[in-house]
């Protein structure tokens, strides 16, 4: 297939070719799903991470 | 050094204008991180999801895993497999999004920290501090040869030179606060290697005739593998290695599955300067929309490097320099195969002479003969004192111009296939996915010493531990420096990159996944877990992993001088720690945990908001 021989080398081509496949599709699927607005936790936790990476 | 026309060195200074500006332009509008994270700020998901595929990406993916492919072959696109399907897909949609709200929860700012107060342990978060704070520069060293190699190559340079020109600019970027990534530039640069590797991929199959027919001329190839190549189970550029077990011809299949596919694959998932992205995450949104560009960048990333890199065998054989000699045995006549005893030709007596070995042996190698004149036309002519010999003319594979140094295969192959304008482009591409890469990994060594073990062993009191950072940076970038300048060759960049994806893999993976997802696991059983898996991977690589532990040299004392205490017991020597530390790793996790204490109900509800 493809001019490659062994059949576990192909596989290996076409399945990476399908996995990025996987990730367009659920990510086109997806793309406006998962909005999460933000509570208290994650403000306290992002004011912590400016003082961090300023300390840094 | 070679000659750079005036077009490119104006592409060069326009690149950097561009980037600049990126970078002023990412100051200005990218306050910090709260702003991004609840003022609402759009940051477009491609900019997101390129920025992290640049910092994922790097030289040791591009230059050191594709050389390895241009030794070994297309079997390392199960690793490109690995890297969508695990790193891409399963990192983003299954650990990303409970990574990002127990972090918050937790108020946890470092892998360690996640850790430690996953499971309310102050020994965790610094074992896994100074495990990361040891080990991360040994990656890091990985990403500078990766680099260094192609400086030398591109510009002329010796190895140390380009060592020392490059270190010296990592150092002034790091003094000049460059561990704070700027998304814009980050994603230019992840765009430009978008482009770069479509470019590459496109010359590369052009260059050969095609996808098919590029496949089949590497197929037919095969024949042309170095004995000692061929010994370990090598069967070509476009088929896996011998599989088995109990005899050495099996070792490739081992180090190819072992080290390279799974040590790599699996172990991107508990990469500490990884798993803190998901943290600044806003939303699962985010996530969502990241999987999409996020699997067609590692795609056209480390797919084309692998493919290409095993393609340039049949580049090299087409239109590499040509080697000179007497033809010793026609292998494949149909497809011009020849062992040939290599000559060059003397000057000064005007006729040509074999070259010999240190042990006074002639020089062969397996070439194919150049279709279009094998021999060449004056070739009547004579070693002196022997019989004239017609002197043939062929080309080699990848590995024989780099001179046995897998490394030097994509600087190259770069060098000899593409334009100079592609070169300098590729070049600064490179540096950028060096630069990306180098300051996440530097964040997470100076915040492994200065908050994970430094803060963590002076509780109580009101310092800070920002010295304790800048100091653990400087000796971090010192010991990589050192690595990068006394490790060479054996696929060194490809193999440092596994060992410390396999220790982490090893030490964290198994603890990381009870603490996302299972609330039986226990205090005690992380942490035997984790020194398990952590002992059993030095273990193994300090006795029986034989080319890491040929270097302590410890096995060699206890054995007599064997590489590995199970030299006798083939392929054992060449097994992955992976294979070994993580199953004992997560056994030890499962039973524990089972035997022991269940976990305190109000932590696992502060942990799981319950």
């Amino acid at each position: 297939m493809l001019g490659i021989a062994d059949p576990w080398v192909a596989a290996a081509y076409i399945l990476c070719l399908l996995s990025a496949l996987l990730c367009i599709v659920y990510g086109a699927v997806n793309w406006n799903r998962g909005e999460e607005p933000p509570g208290a936790e994650d403000r306290h936790w992002a004011e912590e991470e400016d003082k961090f990476e300023e300390e840094l | 050094m070679n000659d750079i026309p005036l077009y490119s060195i104006i592409m060069v200074l326009l690149y950097l204008m561009l980037m600049s500006y990126l970078v002023y332009r990412g100051y200005r509008t990218t306050h910090n991180t709260t702003d991004y994270l609840l003022a609402g700020r759009k940051t477009h998901p491609w900019v997101m999801a390129l920025s992290y595929g640049a910092t994922f990406i790097s030289t040791s993916a591009i230059v050191g895993f594709g050389g390895v492919a241009g030794l070994f072959g297309m079997s390392l696109l199960w690793l490109t497999f690995c890297n969508i399907f695990v790193g891409i897909f399963i990192a983003f949609v299954v650990f990303g999004g409970r990574t990002r709200q127990m972090g918050h929860r937790l108020d946890a700012h470092t892998f360690p920290e996640f850790l430690g107060r996953r499971f309310d342990s102050r020994f965790i978060q610094v074992f896994a501090g100074l495990v990361i704070f040891l080990f991360i520069p040994l990656y890091a060293a990985a990403v500078l040869i990766g680099a260094c190699e192609f400086i030398a190559t591109k510009f002329g340079l010796t190895y140390n030179v380009a060592l020392f020109l490059f270190s010296s600019i990592i150092a002034v970027y790091v003094v000049a606060g460059g561990l704070k990534g700027v998304m814009y530039a980050d994603a230019l640069q992840g765009a430009i290697m978008f482009v770069g590797m479509l470019i590459l991929l496109v010359v590369g199959y052009v260059k050969i005739g095609g996808i098919v027919e590029g496949h089949r001329t590497l197929t037919g190839l095969a024949d042309l593998v170095p004995e000692n190549l061929q010994a370990m189970g090598h069967r070509g550029w476009t088929a896996m290695p011998a599989f088995g077990w109990g005899d050495p011809q099996y070792n490739l299949w081992w180090i190819v599955v072992s080290t390279i596919t799974l040590g790599v694959g699996i172990g991107v998932l508990a990469q500490p300067q990884l798993v803190v992205r998901f943290m600044t995450v806003r939303s699962r949104k985010e996530l969502n929309r990241a999987t999409l560009v996020g699997g067609l960048f590692i795609l056209v990333m480390t797919g084309v490097a692998f493919t290409i890199g095993s393609l340039s065998n049949a580049f090299f054989t087409e239109h590499g320099e040509p080697f000179h000699g007497r033809v010793v045995e026609m292998t494949d006549p149909q497809r011009h195969h020849a062992v040939v005893a290599l000559a060059e030709f003397d000057e000064s007596t005007q006729t040509w002479r074999e070259l010999q070995t240190d042990d006074g042996g002639r020089r062969k190698i397996n070439l194919v003969l150049d279709p279009e004149m094998p021999y060449l036309a004056d070739a009547a002519v004579a070693g002196p004192g022997g019989e004239p010999f017609p002197v043939a003319r062929g080309r080699a594979i990848s590995i024989v111009y780099a001179q046995g140094n897998p490394d030097q295969i994509i600087p190259l192959y770069i060098t000899a296939a593409m334009p100079t304008w592609f070169g300098l482009i590729f070049l600064l591409t490179l540096l950028a996915a060096a630069m990306s890469t180098l300051s996440s990994q530097f964040h997470a060594l100076g915040s492994s010493i200065g908050r994970d073990v430094y803060e963590q062993c002076v509780r109580g009191s009101v310092r800070r531990g920002a010295s304790p950072t800048r100091v653990g940076i400087v000796i971090g970038i010192v010991i990589a420096v050192v690595i990068s300048y006394h490790a060479r060759g054996d696929y060194i960049i490809a193999r440092a990159t596994a060992i410390f994806f396999g220790l982490c893999a090893s030490t964290f993976l198994p603890a990381f996944v009870g603490g996302l997802f299972f609330r039986r696991i226990s205090k005690a059983a992380v942490i035997a877990s984790m020194v398990g898996g952590f002992l059993a991977t030095a273990f193994w690589l300090v006795l029986v992993k034989a080319q890491e532990a040929q270097i302590f040299g410890l096995a060699e004392r206890l054995t007599g001088g064997k590489p590995s205490i199970l030299a006798d017991y083939p392929n054992w020597a060449v097994v992955d720690p992976l294979l070994i530390a993580l199953p004992i790793s997560t056994v030890i996790l499962i039973a524990v945990s089972l035997l022991g204490k269940a976990p305190d109900r109000e932590h696992l509800r502060k942990c799981f908001a319950d």
